[in-house]
Order: structure tokens, then C-alpha cells, then sequence
């Protein structure tokens, strides 16, 4: 099922301005509950917009963002004409109806930025708290919950990033850059959302802590079954992690499905400028040499895979 | 025999702990000899020490202990002067990480002139030199523009003209591409190939990407602050379960090798690193297994 939907989103930077840029043209996207959807483009291709219109950071231009079928962006007096009609509505004034409906956009809407929890690039930076409880508790403080259930997230928010806890009653800025990310996490997680967004999750970290970070990521999804989307430019850590993919180019989408569907339209993602896996590139070396493979793989483990059937077939056929 | 541009014996270095705490090692006893020209990469995990190490080349930190010279000067003495600290900044020039955080300028030309206005070169080789730097790296027809309106690759390369304009021996890039996109790392990557191939300069790549490390001459391996590796890329990654206790992994394609041989494929030949020289490999080993069969 989707869990968000966009349609026809268009934005644009400065309307009037000489600046004016815009960054989505006619994007449709979906997003499916329970799974990890990696969205993938190049710099300026609009992602970053995209992601700040999921949890309505930013209003689109055109267009709507549906979550769970509801458009997020609508407002009381769009909503009156249908709502008046629900069980829940029907039997009360009109006056009385329509103040109800109001108050319920408005819980929607703020309710929004904790369903749909953002972390932003280099989310180590946005740390401020003097320990790391108190950063990772600023979400769920805000949300109005108790002490006692303040704790429990923060809790549940640092086990899923990884993080000991012996570390939560340090200060953040005497953290490692890797743990500094973590506790960003952990505040998103905190929150509990419904659908986590995450913009290069592992931008700037070396290869084990982007290993980790990814099958944190990965664990957290596979547990909670909630929604989660990547955003990032390795297209090798996401054929690793993603379910689904959406690709972005020049503000518009220009493929969505799943990773094999995807992947399957390799050639296209060369040339709006996004880097194909190296495995990608050797088979099709392979392939132009004579050697029988099939075309679309993206994984180390896949290739190991195909080749090593091929060599024993070579090797059957000798006996 | 020629004498190494960067000649390391027992290089140490450690930060000082503060409020009377122990001082942190973060480099021991490294010894290595860089020889003009040659192509670099440097890995290790996050905290290794490899931007301590590209720190002290310059002299943006000193050396605790051992010795390095550095085209002939020596740092580890203590007593440079003013001068001749100008001049070795001159000559090992650095481009960090964030492609924001390295221009001063409102307009790309004058950015590229900062540092050789600062080094007192008269005006009409001035611009000469900027206009050169701009040429090297690609970026001519922006030499009138905003940085600000650049894409993080063409910054990087704006910064990389910064370096090139006071005419260095020595480059030095500080993971300059892991902000970059696949496109804008491409930029970097090809500028950087090009100044070692056809200007000679002497570059040391430190980076997260094995793929980046695989273009170079040479890869140094640190890991808690002592050298552990120093050979070609693909003698490097041949050491894969090595390179994975400490943290860091092999391309993809050399990854490929590995397991296709633990699996029992009978592969033959070290080029690993690349996915043109893996597939050499498997062509032939393929190949030969067909020939038996005929």
C-alpha cells in the first residue's frame, strides 16, 4: 500500500524573482508502507525539496502529498463540503461540525513533522542539548509526553541508533563524528514516526561506519515495519539496503519501482549522471567479451553467484 | 639517487590532552619516503590519523618526535622562520572537505588570486597565473561568476585553482570529494589525474572511497595512527581480510575476485582494483577453462 503519494508536485524557488528555479516539475512519486525507498539523483535534482515537502516543511507549488490518503496540505475550508458528510460530523451543528473539523486539520498539521521525521545532512551538526538524553528527548518532550515516556523514547531511540548507554549522559560535542550522527537519529527515532526520512545518512563516514549505519537503518525498518526513505547518491549502498527506488533528474522522476526494475534501466542512469556500480560495469564488460551472464546486476553477491555457476557449467560440460 | 620529496623517519605526533589529561597519540613512528610526481592515496578508518599525517606535511601541526623534510626543508627541527614557513605553504598546497568553507572571495577570479596577491606576485603575471590555475581545472568561462552559484564540484575545482595559482610541488586533498555527487566527484577526480599526468605534480589523495583510491600509484594504509600498508592499489587490496579487520573494505570488483576464489574458481593474475583489470582476469580464466574442454 502507498503510504505517501505525490502528485504532479511542482515547485519553484522565488516565484517573480530573477532567481526564480524550479526545483520539481511534475513529479509523481509513490511510496509504499513497510519498506525502504532509496531516492537517488544528482545535486540540484531536487531531492532535498522533495524530502521537505514530505513532512510539509514546504508547501508544493502544484500538486498534492497525500500520507496515508490524506492530503496534508489542505485546508478546513477545503475539506467542509466532504467531512459534513461523515458519521462523526453529521449529527452535530453545522457551526459546531465546522469548528470540529477545523481543530482536526489543525491537529493533522501539527501532528505532521512527528508522523513524518526528517534528518537533514550532516544532522551532527544541529546537536545544541548539554547531554546527549536531553538532545535525543527534545522531540518527544515537544510531542507533550510524560517523564516516564520521554525516557522510554529515548531510550528506544538509542538502542536503534547504536548507541550505549553509558554514552547519554555525556555531552553530544565530545562525541566521535559517527556517534555525533547516531544521536541526531536517535532524536528522529525518538519521536517514533511513521515514516523516517534520511538525507546521506552515511555522507562523510568510512566504510564500516557506513555498513553499520545502513544495517541500523535496516534493522530499525525490518522491526518496526515503518517507512523509510533514503535519500543518498550511492547507487552501490542502494542496491545493498533499498526495497524501492525513486530517481530524480533535471526536477523531474524519471523512474520509480522496485531496485531490480529500477537497476534494470542501467544505461539511463548513466546518462543523467549518477555513478553505476563498479559489479554493474564488470559484467557488462563480461558481456561484451562473449561471456554469458545476464545483464542486470548490481551486487557483489549476485555476481559471485552467477559467476561461479558459469564457471561450473564450463567445468560440467568438460566431463 | 634522487632525493624524496617528503622523507618521513619515525614520524610522531601527539595531540595535547587538556586540563593536565594524557596527551593523545595519533601518529607513531611512521617512516616513508613520497617521491616527486608520484600519485598517492592514503586510507583509514575515521580517526586513524591520516589527516594528522596530511596536517604536519605542511606544518599545519608540528611534529612531536622523528623526522620529516619536506622538499628539503625539514620540519621536525622546530625553528623555521616566518619565511620559510610562507614558502613551504606555497609549495604543499591542501583542499579540504567542504568546498563552502574554502573560498573567501565574492567573485571566482579573485578568490583564485588570494593567495598569490598574498605571496606579493606583481600584476601582470598575476594574472597570468589566474588565468592559468582557471584553465588547468576547467573553470575558465566562470571567472567572472559567484562562487556561491557554483555547483560543489565546481567550487572544489575553484579551490584546487587557489592552490595551483601559487604554483605548488605538492597537492594535497583532504577527502575534497566526500561532499560531492557522483558527477562533481568525477570533476575532482579528473582535474586531479590530469595535474599528476601531464603537470607532474606530486598528489596525496586521502579519502573514504576505495574506488578513488584505486586511480592512484600507490596506497598508504593507516590505522591507529602507525602505517600498516604502503604498495600499489592492487597489492593493497589483495589484503582484503586485513583491510576488513580494521575497519575498511576492497572495490567491489576485487571483492568479486576474492569470494570467486574461495568458491573454488581457479583465477589467475593481481590487477584487482579496477573493473577493466578484473575482467581481464575472469576473461581469461574463463577462457582457459574453455580451451581445456576443447
Amino acid at each position: 500500500m502507498d503510504k505517501l503519494c505525490l502528485e504532479h508536485i511542482g515547485y519553484t524557488y522565488s516565484v517573480g524573482t530573477p532567481f526564480e528555479y524550479t526545483a520539481l516539475d511534475d513529479v509523481t512519486a509513490h511510496i509504499r508502507d513497510d519498506r525502504i525507498t532509496g531516492v537517488i539523483g544528482h545535486t540540484g535534482s531536487g531531492k532535498s525539496t522533495m524530502m521537505m515537502l514530505l513532512n510539509g516543511l514546504v508547501k508544493p507549488t502544484k500538486g498534492k502529498v497525500y500520507l496515508d490518503g490524506y492530503d496534508i496540505n489542505s485546508t478546513a475550508k477545503e475539506l467542509y463540503s466532504d467531512w459534513l458528510k461523515r458519521p462523526e460530523y453529521q449529527n452535530m451543528r453545522k457551526s459546531t461540525a465546522k469548528k470540529a473539523i477545523k481543530a482536526e486539520v489543525q491537529r493533522r498539521k501539527r501532528g505532521l513533522c512527528f508522523r513524518v521525521g526528517l534528518v537533514m545532512q550532516y544532522p551532527e551538526y544541529q546537536l545544541f542539548e548539554e547531554t546527549v538524553y536531553k538532545d535525543i528527548a527534545y522531540g518527544p518532550k515537544n510531542m507533550g509526553l510524560s517523564e516516564e515516556e520521554i525516557r522510554e523514547r529515548v531510550l528506544y531511540g538509542a538502542r536503534f541508533s547504536g548507541l550505549s548507554d553509558d554514552l547519554l549522559e555525556k555531552s553530544p560535542f565530545d562525541l566521535s563524528g559517527g556517534q555525533k550522527r547516531r544521536v541526531a537519529i536517535a532524536g528522529v527515532i525518538a519521536m517514533k514516526p511513521e515514516v523516517l526520512v534520511l538525507d546521506e545518512p552515511a555522507a562523510g563516514l568510512d566504510p564500516l561506519g557506513r555498513e553499520q549505519i545502513f544495517n541500523e537503518i535496516r534493522q530499525y525498518q525490518r522491526s518496526t515495519h515503518s517507512t523509510v526513505i533514503i535519500v543518498s547518491h550511492s547507487m552501490e549502498d542502494m542496491a545493498e539496503y533499498c526495497d524501492d527506488m525513486i530517481v530524480l533528474a533535471h526536477s523531474k522522476a524519471i523512474a520509480e519501482g522496485t531496485t531490480a526494475e529500477v537497476f534494470a534501466q542501467i544505461s539511463m542512469l548513466d546518462e543523467v549522471g549518477l555513478d553505476i556500480p563498479q559489479i554493474t560495469q564488470l559484467i557488462r564488460m563480461l558481456r561484451k567479451r562473449g561471456i554469458d551472464v545476464p545483464e542486470n546486476v548490481y551486487t557483489v553477491d549476485r555476481a559471485v553467484e552467477l559467476l561461479r555457476d558459469h564457471y561450473q557449467a564450463l567445468k560440467g560440460s568438460q566431463t | 639517487m634522487t632525493e624524496a620529496f617528503i622523507h618521513a623517519e619515525n614520524l610522531t605526533f601527539s595531540y595535547k590532552g587538556s586540563n593536565g589529561a594524557d596527551d593523545i597519540p595519533a601518529l607513531t613512528n611512521i617512516s616513508l619516503d613520497i617521491q616527486k610526481g608520484e600519485y598517492v592515496a592514503v586510507l583509514g578508518h575515521n580517526g586513524s590519523g591520516k589527516s594528522t599525517f596530511a596536517k604536519l606535511l605542511n606544518l599545519i601541526l608540528e611534529p612531536t618526535s622523528g623526522t620529516l623534510i619536506v622538499g628539503g626543508t625539514d620540519l621536525s627541527s622546530g625553528d623555521l622562520s616566518e619565511a620559510e614557513l610562507i614558502a613551504l605553504r606555497r609549495r604543499v598546497g591542501m583542499v579540504f572537505q567542504n568546498p563552502d568553507n574554502q573560498l573567501v572571495a565574492t567573485i571566482v577570479e579573485d578568490d583564485v588570486a588570494f593567495g598569490p596577491e598574498n605571496l606579493g606576485v606583481p600584476m601582470p603575471e598575476l594574472r597570468e597565473r589566474v588565468d592559468g590555475a582557471l584553465a588547468t581545472v576547467g573553470m575558465s568561462e566562470y571567472a567572472d561568476r559567484e562562487p556561491h552559484h557554483l555547483s560543489g564540484g565546481q567550487k572544489q575545482r575553484v579551490a584546487i585553482a587557489g592552490i595551483l595559482a601559487m604554483r605548488p610541488e605538492c597537492i594535497i586533498f583532504d577527502e575534497s570529494t566526500a561532499m560531492l555527487d557522483p558527477l562533481g566527484r568525477r570533476e575532482v577526480l579528473d582535474t586531479i589525474r590530469a595535474l599528476n599526468r601531464e603537470n607532474g605534480m606530486t598528489v596525496i589523495n586521502i579519502t573514504h572511497y576505495m574506488n578513488e583510491a584505486a586511480l592512484a600509484d600507490r596506497v598508504v594504509v593507516i590505522n591507529d595512527g602507525t602505517l600498516l600498508m604502503d604498495g600499489t592499489p592492487d597489492e593493497v587490496f589483495a589484503r582484503r581480510d586485513e583491510l576488513r579487520a580494521v575497519g575498511l573494505e576492497v572495490p567491489q570488483c576485487a571483492e568479486l575476485i576474492h569470494r570467486l576464489r574461495e568458491a573454488g574458481v581457479p583465477i589467475e593474475g593481481t590487477a584487482i582494483s579496477t573493473a577493466k583489470g578484473c575482467a581481464e582476469l575472469l576473461v581469461a580464466a574463463f577462457s582457459k577453462r574453455g580451451n581445456e574442454n576443447g
